[in-house]
């Protein structure tokens, strides 16, 4: 049985890495800061998760509570990663840094009315 | 704040102890009595505290539908997370940066706080998408690849799997 955990939880140790490395290389190659964002959180999130889960496996043998607890965090992890994600995008429109839009469609940015009107009445 | 009614804080005591009595016994992982006692005092404490806090749902969230539901709702959301770290591979992989980003609006149908925000982190980790921002219930989407600009199609692409579900549990 021992054998079986330990390939499960070796198996997501190395998923949780690559998924990881994919991640920063995202945040290295991506553009802006919204691309960069949705390239991180994804990975961050299912890396992060895998590599505790891992974690958790390996130990089972010699002690269950190590699992209980691992998938505790996880869950931990994919309420609060995707919250800090949208704090960080929406405080960088806030700063104005729109994002790069590649293509000639105008109705590209659907937010930036919102954003202006939001504005204008803060103002007023 | 409204006032609220004693059996509404009776209801949300007894979910928020429920729910603190969880997590602490999976966090301890022991059943000594002891144990227990303790968690049960200060769970207690601290659901009596915080009754004006935790306002997620109340106790009919526990009726064996709903949690039917949650359970499928995970199940929905992991493949949605794995696809989106393949797509999310796919497009760092190829060396010339397959990507066309724009911020797409919709509305949703959900009512309550908590939904929305479920359902705003469930878009996060799906593929290609982001969520900028929430005003009334008008969700702005930060889309990594443009398909539609039509607030209508966007829903359907984005949220329509999601919601569907979070419709019966909330």
């Amino acid at each position: 049985m021992s054998m079986v955990f330990e390939i499960i939880g070796g198996a997501l140790l190395l998923i949780g890495s690559i998924f990881l490395f994919l991640g920063g290389l995202g945040i290295f190659r991506m553009p802006d800061v919204y691309n960069r964002l949705q390239a991180g959180t994804k990975a961050t999130t299912l890396g992060g998760m895998s590599l505790i889960l891992g974690v958790g496996f390996l130990m089972v043998e010699t002690n269950w509570a190590w699992l209980v607890k691992a998938a505790i965090i996880v869950i931990f992890i994919a309420f609060s990663n995707p919250i800090s994600s949208h704090a960080l995008a929406r405080a960088m429109y806030k700063r104005k840094r729109y994002p790069i839009i590649t293509s000639k469609d105008e109705n590209m940015d659907a937010y930036r009315e919102a954003y202006e009107n939001e504005k204008k009445e803060e103002d007023a | 704040m409204k006032e609220l009614t004693f059996n509404e804080k009776l209801e949300r005591f007894i979910l928020n102890w429920l729910f603190l009595m969880i997590v602490w016994v999976a966090f301890t992982t022991s059943f000594a009595v002891a144990e227990l006692v303790t968690g049960a005092i200060v769970s207690m404490i601290i659901s009596l505290l915080s009754i004006r806090m935790f306002t997620c749902c109340k106790l009919s969230i526990l009726a064996p539908k709903r949690i039917f539901y949650m359970i499928v709702y995970f199940f929905v959301f992991i493949i949605a997370l794995i696809k989106a770290n393949f797509d999310v591979a796919r497009r760092v992989l190829t060396p010339s940066l397959p990507i066309n980003p724009g911020i797409v609006k919709f509305k949703t149908k959900l009512k309550t706080d908590y939904s929305k925000m479920v359902l705003a982190n469930s878009i996060t980790l799906t593929p290609g998408t982001l969520s900028v921002d929430i005003i009334d219930d008008t969700f702005y989407i930060h889309w990594i690849d443009v398909k539609t600009t039509d607030p209508e199609k966007a829903y359907k692409d984005i949220a329509w799997q999601f919601e569907k579900i979070l419709l019966k549990i909330f």
